[in-house]
């Protein structure tokens, strides 16, 4: 975090404009020379959800909270594994199916660590940043539903132990062979 | 010293409700975020929206919070849906 700050770059924005993917993954890593993996994720509008079509969605949130919860998810990422740099991106407002919605890019020294803590922030994003979905299909509007498959996704993480993929690197099992 | 909450409501727990939000004098004996969902679920019509069992979800001042949280004057409270972003 302070890391990020000296770079004067944020961790975390809401916003509705779109977001530049290659810029947003070079920064990542920009500026230091311990950074060994990037790992990230880009959430995309689908034209197709529940067995309906999809022409657009609106993406409402509580401004205020929205920023506060992706906050401390990251935070929450950062005390389980040794994280060089984070972002998260979320967009609201309407979008139309191919449009993105969401970014989320992990620095750390080794990929285990990267992939997890990419995956941890998403689970726990789909749980617990207020956003919702409304989508405009050929029968009208609709709220999307939450999956109980979201739940289970951010619980399974409560099983992991805090700061797995540290000492027991997928870099340092290889290391050893 | 006010005993007035701010309440949101989000998404379809909005449109049920008619309303964004708005400022509510704690009524006597509405001491936590679960009482004061009853409460509201008891105006009838789309605040059922509200009543037990609903999938409801709350936060107490921008933080995700369950039915026991005590409730203070001057507290920003919030029901929605469970969330579906990502």
């Amino acid at each position: 975090m302070v890391q990020a700050r000296a770079q004067g770059a944020a961790e975390v924005s809401v916003q509705q404009e779109d977001f530049d993917v290659g810029a947003e993954i070079a920064r990542l890593g920009e500026g230091r020379r311990d950074v060994g993996a990037v790992a990230s994720f880009v959430g995309l509008v689908r034209d197709a959800n529940d067995g309906s079509g999809v022409r657009a969605m609106t993406l409402e949130h509580y401004p205020g909270m929205t920023e506060r919860a992706l906050e401390e998810i990251v935070e929450q990422a950062k005390a389980r594994w040794s994280l060089h740099a984070v972002r998260v991106i979320h967009r609201h407002g309407r979008l139309e199916p191919a449009d993105r919605i969401v970014f989320v890019g992990v620095a750390s020294a080794h990929r285990g660590e990267a992939f997890a803590a990419c995956e941890f922030i998403m689970d726990y994003l789909k749980t617990q940043a207020p956003f919702w979905k409304c989508e405009e299909t050929p029968q009208g509007a609709r709220w999307v539903d939450a999956r109980e498959s979201d739940d289970s996704a951010a619980a399974r993480w409560e099983t992991v132990p805090a700061q797995a993929g540290q000492g027991e690197d997928w870099d340092d099992i290889e290391r050893r062979r | 010293m006010t005993s007035k909450v701010k309440i949101l409501y989000f998404a379809s727990l909005r449109e049920a409700v008619g309303c964004a939000g708005e400022e509510l004098e704690l009524p006597a004996g509405i001491a936590t975020l679960g009482a004061l969902r009853s409460h509201l679920a008891a105006r009838g019509e789309g605040w059922q929206a509200l009543a037990a069992g609903r999938n409801v979800r709350a936060a107490l001042n921008q933080k995700m919070a369950a039915a026991d949280a005590a409730l203070d004057g001057g507290d920003e409270v919030a029901f929605f849906p469970p969330v579906t972003g990502g």
